[in-house]
């Protein structure tokens, strides 16, 4: 990886594969032409990463889109040129450019289960597509692809081309994908935000990968990411974007240590690093007698598949035999990757799924409750989801939904909910005349304030925070942290945190559990999890997330073998039950065979 | 725009940006003219509906084209099309507005109960929509205007009665997948009722589905309404209804085209204008189509 690094460093001697000068995108609605990129100029060196970093709205993909010919109707590129070996892309007519997408050029998108037709195996997706650009037997462009898929270190390419794309895991399809874009080993590969849809340790081995393939075939690489962590561990070069405007320009060492704009050193430091929240440790909050709440040997199930009689073949243990406590005032984290069961827990706090084993709101047993006791419940833990937009009624104005719990518990009068949703208004940073409008008049960032707020209102004792600002761009992602902050230290509420990004976490918590396919593998407060990692399945996260400094590249991670393992067993068989062992001080380690 | 602040629910807001919109009021005029007629066809109608008229037909006994005398012309019986064109509008209005919407209603009822309670009675209530829609509903109208006495009410209640399926099929499908939004989730753990739920956060996203389902139901309506008439189980003569003056007159198309022309040409203004008004409140409603208008 280091002497393609150096190697591929821009000098005047090689010529640039690809060269944007003074490009502009604009889109046309209802008669008005509005830039959506301007004067963008960059270019790109054989074998050379470039990663072109912005937040949301900054003209990234569009970027990407255009090189591709891929813009939608209404946009079109106005000026300037994008030169691929000589020849100007946006110029390309739409015959000659679906000739070369593929073959020349290729891109992944950041979903591969919604780029895969989910109606054809792997095999024939695979073929028909090197077939298409170039004329050979069946068989050959089946030997390719078997080829083209070893390449990409999946597991028994033979039995892949059979299958579908729902039978493979995330990580296994973005390989295909890859696999799909490099088979005809085009000279440049556009990857937009190719790992953000996968879990931390996947998203390494998907970067390690790219990376091994592009010192074997010199593959230029766009890498379009939001991810700080991603373009320092990836990139040579980067280019900073906002508003369709480009910020900054350099390599990627220069731009991490001295980053000349101020918006590239606020978006820098805005990026949540691993071994920076022990800095802004606070003290524990006391261990109360009555916690906020309590999970003892929690189980959630659901059964699945059916046999000719009807009854369910196999069961998901979602959440096997959780036990954990969380203190009033404390924020207390719960990390592990997709499907370990982390959401699930929160869904049967607020009884969203029916559990088994003991859980306890504030000393009350959720089991067997009254329907009247289920909305006392509500009162005391409240949630907010990942997604704002889809949390939100849009046929709602976000007053009403801010006063809604109030009306649903029957709370004061109609001024007095009124008065107090203009209060939690205000106090997330919103106005109150913005009260009339509806939530696809806001941001991101607003629109999870609102939330924050809703949840806010009946004053609960916790508050679930269900991967509440992953979607966020960092500079917003941290307002909301701190929004998060100031209300804990302001009205002692709890908070249930839960998320994929151990970075975050590790600047937000207090005391954490990971867990791995529905157990609790290893629990403890910050300093003990963060700092002494005993259980390998947390070694192996800590490991995965990338770190923002280009400095420190890391080896590649060894690959496991195979799909990951799964929680699905059929009836009548059931997972073996971690014991957690106390190494000392309730840091609680999961014993390993 | 002016009124982004007025709520939403404030009828003067929604009819001022419906009456902006050209097309939604080239629609209500439409229905403004033809109610209009039927409600005051008594005082407009230049003869009685069921008047066979000497001078309604020519010495050879034929039917007269539209003329000063006779505006829309004459029918096989002398009698005056005018009149009954205007007459039959209240027929037509009642089947295509009164009938089309206790469809509506039964099919939303249904289907929203069906989608959002599942279980055993959204069972129950799916598998009878699809008996029903399985049985012909041409058939299952003629067996239940047969056992009644027919009259217009019984007509009405006939049409809607086997008209609701296709809509209660709509409702179920789009209930069940805004069931599992996650907006809806969030209602449940602020502790939302179902009632509430249902009603505040359901209903509304159906809106336009209802809007759509319920305009294409009016020319369904109303020509079901002449072919039970046409087979004698639906409006009796005299009373005339707009589709039961095509299905008289279609075997004279030829020699007396008005006859079949001018009640088909009103069927079908009448079903545009209502289509067009429901797109354009459509919009008007949705509060993420705001400034668009």
């Amino acid at each position: 990886m280091m002497t393609t690094h150096t190697a591929t460093a821009p000098s005047g001697a090689t010529a640039a594969l690809l060269s944007v000068r003074d490009m502009t995108v604009s889109v046309r609605d209802r008669g008005v032409v509005r830039p959506l990129v301007a004067g963008l100029s960059f270019e790109l060196y054989p074998g050379e990463t470039l990663a072109i970093a912005g937040e949301s709205g900054s003209g990234k993909s569009i970027t990407s889109l255009a090189l591709m010919g891929l813009l939608p109707n209404n946009v079109t590129v106005t000026s300037g040129q994008a030169l691929l070996d000589g020849v100007n892309l946006p110029d390309l007519p739409e015959a000659r450019m679906r000739a070369w997408r593929g073959a020349k050029l290729a891109m992944i998108f950041q979903e591969p289960m919604t780029s895969l037709n989910p109606v054809h195996t792997i095999g024939s997706q695979m073929t028909e597509a090197i077939r298409a650009h170039e004329a050979v037997s069946r068989g050959a462009a089946r030997s390719a692809a078997i080829e083209a898929l070893r390449r990409v270190r999946i597991p028994e390419p033979e039995r892949r081309m059979k299958q579908y794309p729902h039978e493979l895991s995330g990580g296994m399809r973005q390989r295909v994908m890859i696999a799909m874009a490099l088979a005809l080993r085009p000279a440049l590969l556009i990857a937009d935000e190719p790992t953000t849809a996968l879990d931390v340790t996947v998203q390494r081995e998907v970067l390690d990968l790219l990376r091994e393939l592009q010192a074997e075939t010199g593959t230029a690489i766009i890498l379009i990411t939001h991810d700080m962590g991603v373009v320092a561990e990836s990139a040579d070069r980067v280019v900073v974007m906002r508003q369709g405007r480009m910020i900054e320009s350099a390599p990627v060492d220069t731009l991490f240590t001295a980053p000349k704009q101020e918006y590239t050193r606020a978006l820098l430091s805005a990026v949540p690093r691993l071994g920076s929240g022990a800095a802004r440790a606070k003290p524990l909050p006391p261990t109360a007698s009555v916690p906020v709440a309590r999970l003892v040997g929690a189980q959630v199930h659901f059964d699945i598949g059916a046999n000719f009689l009807g009854r369910p073949t196999h069961r998901v243990h979602a959440v096997e035999g959780a036990t954990l406590d969380i203190q009033p005032g404390e924020t207390f984290g719960l990390v592990g990757e997709s499907g370990c069961g982390k959401s699930t827990i929160a869904k049967a706090l607020v009884g969203l799924v029916p559990h088994a084993g003991h859980v306890e709101v504030d000393g009350k047993a959720l089991g067997g409750l009254t329907s009247l006791g289920r909305r006392q419940i509500c009162r005391d833990v409240q949630m907010v989801f990942q997604d704002p937009m889809a949390a939100l009624d849009p046929r709602m104005t976000v007053g009403e939904a801010v006063a809604e719990p109030l009306l649903i518990h029957g709370i004061g009068t109609a001024a007095e909910r009124h008065a107090r949703a203009a209060d939690l208004f205000a106090r997330v940073g919103l106005t109150q005349d913005q009260m009339t409008r509806y939530p696809h008049e806001f941001s991101g960032g607003q629109r999870q304030r609102i939330c924050v707020a809703r949840a806010l209102a009946l004053k609960p004792k916790l508050i679930i925070c269900d991967e509440s600002v992953s979607a966020l761009d960092v500079s917003v992602q941290a307002q909301v942290l701190d929004l998060l902050e100031e209300l804990q230290a302001e009205m002692g509420v709890a908070y249930l945190f839960i998320s994929h990004d151990m970075a975050v976490v590790e600047n937000v918590v207090d005391r954490l559990a990971v867990m791995y396919l529905g157990q609790i593998v290893e629990m403890g407060t910050r300093d003990q999890v963060f700092g002494n990692p005993q259980h390998s399945y947390t070694r192996r996260l800590l490991d995965a997330v990338p770190i923002p400094d280009p400095q420190r590249k890391r080896p590649p991670q060894p690959q496991r073998p195979g799909d990951l393992p799964s929680p699905i067993w059929p009836i009548g068989k059931a997972p073996a039950r971690v014991h957690l062992r106390d190494i000392g001080d309730n840091h609680l380690v999961a014993q390993e065979a | 725009m002016s009124d982004v602040s007025v709520a939403p629910v404030a009828p003067t807001g929604t009819l001022r940006r419906l009456m902006r919109r050209k097309l939604a009021l080239f629609g209500l005029a439409i229905i403004a003219v033809v109610l209009g007629g039927a409600v005051f066809a008594p005082w407009i109608a230049p003869y009685a509906p069921d008047d066979q008229l000497f001078e309604g037909l020519t010495l050879f006994g034929e039917p007269m084209p539209p003329s000063g005398d006779f505006l829309m012309g004459t029918d096989l019986l002398g009698r005056d099309l005018f009149s009954r064109m205007l007459y039959g509008a209240q027929t037509s209005l009642i089947i295509g507005v009164v009938a089309n919407g206790i469809a509506l209603l039964i099919g939303t009822l249904v289907g929203v109960v069906a989608g959002f309670v599942r279980g055993w009675v959204g069972a129950v209530l799916m598998r009878f929509t699809d008996l029903m829609m399985a049985f012909p509903a041409l058939l299952l109208a003629i067996c239940l205007a047969a056992i009644f006495q027919p009259s217009l009410w019984i007509v009405a209640m006939v049409i809607a009665l086997v008209n609701w399926v296709q809509t209660a099929r709509v409702v179920y499908t789009e209930t069940t997948s805004l069931a599992e939004r996650e907006f809806i989730a969030a209602e449940r753990t602020l502790g939302a009722s179902q009632t509430r739920i249902l009603f505040k956060h359901i209903l509304p996203h159906l809106v336009p589905t209802l809007i759509v389902w319920g305009t294409l139901g009016i020319s369904v309506t109303v020509l079901l309404e002449a072919t039970l008439s046409f087979l004698g189980v639906g409006v009796q003569p005299p009373t005339p209804s707009w589709g039961n003056i095509i299905f008289e007159n279609q075997t004279y198309f030829q020699a007396a085209p008005w006859l079949v022309f001018i009640p088909g040409a009103a069927i079908l203004l009448l079903a545009l204008a209502f289509n067009l008004v429901g797109d354009a409140l459509r919009d008007v409603l949705d509060p993420t189509q705001r400034g668009n208008d």
